[in-house]
Order: C-alpha cells, then structure tokens, then sequence
C-alpha cells in the first residue's frame, strides 16, 4: 500500500438513458466523489449507439462497470445501488482506511 | 409407424410456415423445417451433436441466402472455425462474405459482483447489432444455459431469458437454442418452458459397444411430425438422419428387364431376365457360387454402361476382382472405368445404423441401378434379429424408391440352403435364387433354382450351375431312379445317351434298308405278273380271233354245200 494517489478508470455500460442507467450512474459518481475524489475518471458508453463496443468486455448484463485502472480488470454488474457491494467490488475500501 | 407425409392434413388452412434446415432427413421427420421465425430448443446431453445441429443449421441456411448468426458461450470463433473444417464447413470464408456472423460470450462468474437491478440488454444488444449487420434470418444460441453458471440472481435471468425469446420471435428470426440434459427436465434449467413451439432432443447411447445418436421430435406445435426416435450420423458432411417413416409403400415400379448377364439363367426368368428396381436374394451355402453370380450380374451391367456399387462386407475389392478373374469375370476394366465402385467395410466395425446412413450416402452419391450386399447375412448379424429386420427393410424400401436394383448374398449353414434368419427377410425381397450343394457319388455339385420371383413366370427346373474360366453357365440336370444327376454322373449320363442316339439310329438304318430290299422284291414280283397278264390277254385275243374265223368258215361252206345241193333257202344244218 502507498500513499501515492491512484488513478481510477471506469468505465459504464449503458443501454441508452434508461432509468437503471441513470440510477447506476448516479450511484458511482457518488462513491467516487466520496472515496476518491479527483482521482477518477468514468466514461460512459451507450450500448445502443456502439452495440460494436460490447464485445470488448465481454458485457452481457447491463448496467455494467468495468474497473480498467487500476489492475487487474473487475466488472460489477446492477444499478450498483449497493453501495458496499460496490466498494468490495472495486476494492475501493481500503482507501477510507488510510 | 405413421408415415407424415401419408397423414398429412388434405385441408387447404395454410399451416406454418417451415424454415428447411437443409438437415438430410430432419426435414422429412419436421415436414419441412423448423417453425419459421420462432424459436427451436434442441437438447442433449454433451457430445451428441447439438452444436453441429445448429451449425449446419446456419451453413445450409446461408448456402441458401439466409444469414446467420451464431452465438457461442462455449467455443470461442476460431475454435468453432477449426472444430467445423473437419466437416467440410468453411466457416471463415462464410464469415467473410457476411453470410455468417459469429460472437463469442464469454462469462466468468469470479469476474462479476452483481449489486442491485440489472438486464441482459448487453445481450440483446450485441445480439441485435450481429443480426442486423448482416441481415440475419437464422440464430443460434448454443448454449444459453451457460448464463445460469454466470448470474446469481435466477429469478432476473429467467425473466429475461422469456424476454429474450420473445424478443426472438418479434425479430423474426428463426432460431436454435441449445441446452444441456438434466435429471427428469429436458434441459437442466427447464428451458422447455420458454421455447414452446419445437423441441428436439438428441441422445446418444451405447448398445453392444456401438455408439448411436439418436433424434426425436418431442414437440413441434402447430405442425404434424414423426414422433419416433431417429437414428443419425455424424459424418463428413455433417448430420444425416434416417427418416424411418417418411418412407411410404407408394414407390413406382418399373416393368424394364435387365439381363443377370447368364443366358440360360435369364431364360429361367421367363426369358427376360430380372425387373429394375426389384430385390434379389442369392442365398446358399459357403461356396456355393454366390458372389460369383452377383458378380456376373454387375458385370454385365456395366457392359451395358450401368452403375454399380458392390458393398464388400467379407473380403477386399481386389481380392473380389482376383476371385473373380477366376470364373471369367473381370471387374477389374468396369473399376477402372469409374462404372463399379467398391465400399469394403468390416460388418462389425459400426452399429447398423451408421452402415445403413453410409449406404444412403454412397448411393446417393454415386446413383448406381445396381447395388450389391455381399453378404448382406453379415450385416444382419451385427444386431440383433429385430434390428436387423427393420434396417433391411429400410434399406430396400430405400433402395425402391430410387429405383436401385438389389442383389443379395445371403450365407446360410442349413443343409437346404435357408435357414431362420433368411427366412425373416424373405417377405421383403422381389426374387429368391436358392445355390444348393448336390451331392452324390462321391462328388459335390452346384445346383441352382429359383424359389420364388414375384411378378414373372419362371422356371421350376433345378439347374446345374457350372462355374469355369470359361464363365458361369447353367446346364440341365437329369433324373434317373437315383434322383437328380449332376457333375460327373450328368456327364456319364450324357455320354449314355449320345451311345443310344447312335446305336438307334444304325436301328433305323438297317430297317430302313430292310424295308427297301422288301420293296424290290415286291416290284420284281409286280413286273412278273405283268408279264404274264399280258400274255394271257395277247392269248385270249388269239382265241377270239380264231373262233370268229372259224364261224365264218363254217358259214360260207354251208352255204357252198347248199348251193351244190341246190337247197331250199332257208334250211339250217
């Protein structure tokens, strides 16, 4: 563990502004906010506009959140309500504790 | 056994329409095809061939100008690409004239956290994107159930999986969803229940250590099918499948004789030889000439310009050809020529079913007028008795309704040339030519006659069956109070008649002259009494001629005296 900020690069799969996609949506921007403030970066892709982008991570099940940064690759499926399920998933929960 | 076709519905209510799925035999059994535009489950176990089912489903489809995709959650693209190259598919070149598109889903449920609501618009899009850029007509899913192992929440999948085939059949594709066999379902997470429209399960097992996949249509709504167990192969052309039933008993016959290529055996058959199309069985014991003769027959059809395919099932084509040389029969040029072709197989090496699927392939393949099953008693003998029946029965009613002339060896152990099992197959078969062994003094002959020959009038005669280099011939057989006489004691017997014929017709000659020599005597003696009639008359002519001189005489010198006497006229002496 060091104290040097990580980068977080995630990226949402939606299937264009469905209630389930703004619900997830607004849900990671609330953890990032409030675990790593500054230090993430989410891209929003719309499956319905680039259905050609789905393949690249295997994306299935939609809402879908893929941790790209750091490694490894960790996806998280759901409108990601739960917000501690969302934090083990990305282990993301270390970081309150430093 | 209910054929679909004779029961299909005379109505003139249009029923659904049927998506062919080019499946040789699948579409008889389906009368036509899958449902067009819903959704099929086909179901097994692993390595029956649900995935080639649905493959071929989409090559054929494609060949036939409906695209298809293929989405995959166990084989990734290039695997299914090498996998199907052992079939002949080319998958890549398909894939590259956009007549097939496949996607691979992968899913790892250590990668995934499921936290609150979700969908499987993932899947649908990506779904929906293959299909459209391609202009799909046919999908595949092979095999769904793979989602059960990635998605915890069973209650979400299950509703989105009936979204899903619903969502099939409002695209309007016709689509084959693959599942696993489970327990006392079809399929190990109930897919049946979505997929309502056909269900077809494949099964393999394994009898007498032979493999058999097996077809059945458990449910096909809206339509009439065949509702028994299909035998199928998997063979280099991908699925073949059996439809016992779609074989009616309505063939055409053909009054057409051909010649079996032995005259004298052609003259037993009212002269004409055999009919086209019909079944001819040689049974007879080992040795007995059966081969021989049947090689005769295909010789001769390909003098004629004929095809012919000789299954081989005891000895190797070329050890046939030696054999054969033998008895002046050379299949060696027809071979060679492309108008015979040799199928050597060991009896034993497959179940019946996959022998009988090869027939129909070779013979669909090659066309031939005359096929040849020697012996077909070894075929018989892989299954048992039954099976056995029914897959000759089969394969005639096959080989009828292509029109195929069948020849037959049978090899029998009964001392009177029949035995039980041919007798099992007897109803089915057109023609009957017994070889027997004729044994007597001390000598084995081969005797041949025809026990039955449906539709002709034949002979009754036991004929000799002779085989030389010079070629098989027939020869009469002759009876005397020992029975029939045969080989040597024929040949001593003909010699004793043609001793007869001379010694009578010296008979005839010496009575002939007898009756001349009598006949001189006869004319000699004619001439004599000719003679002697003559004189007589020249006799009696003389003795006339002196009476009248002398009365004359007598007259004038009464006459004379009277008048010297100077007498009254009148006056007698």
């Amino acid at each position: 563990m060091t104290d040097k900020p990580e980068k977080w690069l995630l990226k949402l799969y939606v299937a264009g502004a469905s209630p389930k996609s703004i619900t997830a949506f607004q849900n990671i921007k609330a953890i990032c906010e409030q675990n790593v403030p500054g230090q993430y970066e989410i891209e929003v892709i719309d499956l319905v506009k680039n259905p050609r982008l789905a393949a690249d991570d295997q994306i299935i099940a939609l809402p879908a959140l893929v941790r790209r940064l750091p490694e490894p690759i960790r996806k998280i499926i759901g409108d990601l309500s739960n917000t501690e399920r969302v934090l083990v998933g990305l282990n993301m929960k270390r970081l309150e504790t430093t | 056994m209910s054929s679909a076709e004779n029961f299909a519905p005379p109505s003139a209510v249009p029923s659904i329409d049927k998506c062919p799925t080019g499946i040789r035999g699948l579409d008889d059994i389906t009368s036509g095809g899958l449902p067009h535009g819903r959704p099929t489950l086909v179901c097994g176990n692993a390595g029956c061939g649900k995935t080639i089912l649905a493959m071929e489903f989409l090559v054929n489809g494609a060949r036939d100008g409906e695209p298809g995709v293929f989405m995959s959650f166990e084989e990734k693209s290039e695997e299914l690409v090498q996998n199907f190259a052992s079939l002949g598919f080319d998958l890549a070149q398909l894939q590259e004239d956009k007549k097939l598109a496949i996607d691979y889903i992968h899913i790892e449920r250590s990668e995934i956290e499921e936290t609150g609501e979700y969908d499987l618009d993932g899947l649908f899009i990506r779904l929906n994107h293959a299909i459209d850029s391609i202009g799909a007509k046919r999908v595949v899913l092979d095999t769904v159930e793979a989602l059960f192992s990635g998605f915890t929440n069973t209650s979400i999948l299950r509703a989105e999986l009936r979204r899903l085939f619903r969502w099939l059949k409002d695209k309007g594709v016709t689509a084959i969803i693959t599942g696993e066999r489970g327990g006392s379902q079809l399929t190990r997470h109930g897919l049946e229940e979505y997929v309502a429209d056909c269900v077809i399960l494949l099964d393999m097992r394994v009898d007498q250590q032979v493999a058999t996949r097996r077809l059945r249509v458990v449910k096909y709504r809206g339509t009439i099918h065949g509702g028994d167990e299909y035998p199928f192969l998997i063979g280099a052309g991908g699925i073949s499948i059996l439809p016992i039933t779609s074989l009616g008993l309505d063939h055409p016959v053909s009054t057409e004789r051909f010649s079996t290529g032995i005259e004298r055996l052609d003259t037993m058959f009212s002269g004409q030889g055999l009919f086209r199309g019909s079944t001819v069985l040689i049974s007879g014991n080992a040795g007995s000439g059966k081969s021989s003769i049947a090689s005769r027959i295909v010789e001769a059809a390909c003098q004629r310009g004929e095809r012919c395919l000789y299954f081989a099932f005891e000895e190797s084509p070329a050890q046939i050809t030696r054999n054969m040389r033998s008895v002046g029969v050379d299949l060696g040029p027809p071979a060679d020529a492309g108008l015979l072709t040799f199928c050597a197989s060991r009896p034993s090496g497959q179940g019946l079913e996959m022998h009988l699927v090869k027939i129909h392939e070779r013979v669909l393949e090659t066309k031939p007028s005359i096929v040849v099953f020697d012996p077909v008693s070894n075929l018989t003998a892989v299954g048992n008795p039954y099976e056995a029946k029914i897959m000759l029965t089969r394969l005639i009613d096959f080989l009828k309704t292509q029109g195929i002339s069948a020849v037959m060896t049978d090899l029998t152990h009964g001392a009177n040339g029949v035995e039980s099992s041919t007798e099992e197959i007897s109803s089915l078969i057109d023609t009957w030519l017994c070889l027997r062994d004729l044994e007597s003094n001390g000598e084995r002959n081969r005797g041949l006659y025809i026990l039955k020959s449906r539709g002709m009038s034949h002979s009754n005669q036991i004929r000799e069956f002779v085989l030389s280099s010079d070629g098989i011939d027939l020869v009469d057989v002759y009876l005397d109070s020992d029975g029939i006489l045969t080989g040597t004691a024929r040949r001593a017997h003909e010699a004793r008649q043609r001793i007869e014929a001379v010694s009578q017709r010296q008979d005839r000659e010496r009575r002939q002259r007898e009756i001349d020599a009598q006949q001189a005597g006869l004319d000699a003696r004619m001439a004599a009494l000719r003679v002697e009639q003559t004189r007589l008359t020249a006799e009696l002519e003389a003795m006339q001629a002196e009476a009248q001189l002398r009365q004359s005489g007598e007259t004038d010198l009464r006459a004379t005296v009277a008048a010297s006497r100077k007498a009254d006229a009148g006056t007698g002496s």
